[in-house]
């Protein structure tokens, strides 16, 4: 019988080895699997690549995985904000690597990974600095740049609900990134809100088809985010 | 000089929204543009974080902690909208679905050029966000900002000095002074003075050369 339910969360994080490359869904907060990164603390894999949207917030979660020396490079549409305090420290230091990408290629280099893709043509950052070194070419008398496939060791995502065989769905805007990780990973670990039943959730609105996951851990996120 | 205070800013550039649309609005200033599309106008907002059909902030005790913006502001979706990923969501920003998009601006220049995600004086990391990719996919992109810097500097420039989010995307700015169209082969052509504010003014706030036609 397939069960990609795990127990615990020592079992959710085991065998992610150091010098993975970590993908992080959400957007903000917003449908960031913020127990997982808990558990990627706590578990103690170091010299991480890390693929999220943002750079972390406050001292925990993301910036505190940054601010215990665990994050070599963050591959990132958007580092700065108002709470972004312990990446911009490690930044001005040169002690964490960033690579900065456009949020549309960043989705679209991890599609690609999950598809099979091993590289595309966007007209996004052509003719600013972020096109430089890459390869350009003319389609249709437009320039477009040519941007690789972003593959990861794993995946963190957040769902609201999983069931044995891996399907996920999402609530709201908590989607986002979440999917496109799901698909861009050896390892798929998600946190989900609700287990359901095998067979419970519809089959026509299953977002995440389980295929792309590994591993599903029920994490209660309490009453306000019913 | 009298001029648009940042809401009259907004609400003049939703006038020029008409219904079927669909539209992205960057943060900050672009948000507000929200607030000031009747809602009998049915312009449907798309969010780069997956969202179409995106509607007004819900009152404070109706606020749903799954359900934000780009600028990660609550917000409430109207019947009608849609959740989906981010590659879909980029998809229909790359893919030219979006008919407008509405971004504020460091620098805008005569030829279009936009530059608003990085200035050489930053010392904290760039950040891009979907910007580059807006300025790049959708079919009409219209700055609004404040005309001058805080200290009167020039944002309306011949050639931009900031690292470009996209070369020659622009077609029209709003600004607290008044309403410019970006004309290719010529340049800012002002299309509407805010009130109290005169063409000599206009010009003189501006690093670049106005036409009146």
């Amino acid at each position: 019988m397939i069960n990609k339910i795990v127990q615990s969360m020592a079992d959710a994080m085991a065998d992610i080895k150091d010098g993975s490359t970590v993908l992080i869904g959400g957007f903000g907060a917003v449908g960031q699997p913020d127990q997982l990164i808990e558990g990627l603390i706590e578990q103690g894999a170091k010299n991480l690549t890390c693929v999220a949207n943002n750079a972390g917030n406050g001292r925990v979660g993301l910036a505190r995985l940054m601010e215990l020396g665990r994050v070599r490079k963050i591959i990132c549409s958007f580092p700065r904000s108002a709470g972004s305090v312990v990446f911009e420290e490690l930044y001005r230091q040169g002690k964490i690597e960033l690579e900065i990408v456009p949020q549309g290629t960043m989705a679209e280099r991890m599609r690609a990974a999950g598809a099979g893709v091993p590289a595309f043509f966007t007209a996004t950052s052509v003719g600013t600095i972020l096109a430089n070194g890459k390869e350009q070419r003319e389609f249709n008398g437009r320039t477009y740049v040519m941007e690789h496939a972003l593959k990861a060791d794993v995946a963190l995502v957040e769902a609201w609900e999983g069931d044995r065989w891996g399907n996920l769905t999402y609530r709201s805007s908590g989607r986002n990134f979440n999917p496109v990780m799901a698909m861009a990973a050896d390892m798929t670990i998600a946190q989900v809100s609700h287990i359901r039943a095998l067979g419970e959730i519809v089959p026509e609105n299953v977002h995440t088809p389980g295929i792309f996951v590994k591993r599903v851990l029920h994490i209660d996120r309490g009453p306000e985010w019913a | 000089m009298q001029g648009f205070d940042r809401k009259q800013m907004a609400a003049r550039v939703a006038e020029d929204i008409p219904e079927g649309w669909f539209v992205n609005l960057g943060i900050g200033i672009p948000t507000m543009i929200a607030n000031y599309v009747p809602i009998e106008r049915e312009v449907i907002l798309h969010s780069e974080n997956g969202i179409l059909g995106m509607g007004p902030a819900p009152a404070p005790d109706k606020v749903d902690p799954w359900l934000v913006n780009a600028g990660k502001q609550a917000v409430t979706l109207r019947p009608g909208g849609s959740y989906f990923h981010h590659a879909d969501s980029f998809a229909m920003i790359r893919g030219g679905h979006i008919d407008l998009c509405v971004l504020g601006a460091f620098e805008v220049a005569a030829n279009g050029d936009i530059a608003n995600w990085a200035t050489s004086e930053n010392d904290s990391a760039p950040a891009v966000g979907g910007a580059m990719d807006l300025g790049a996919g959708a079919k009409r992109l219209w700055v609004v900002m404040e005309h001058t810097t805080k200290d009167g500097g020039h944002k309306i420039v011949e050639r931009c000095t900031y690292p470009l989010t996209t070369p020659g995307a622009v077609s029209r700015v709003y600004t607290n002074l008044g309403v410019l169209d970006v004309v290719k082969g010529k340049g800012f052509v002002v299309r509407d003075l805010a009130p109290g504010v005169t063409f000599e003014q206009i010009q003189a706030a501006s690093g670049a050369k106005l036409h009146t036609n």
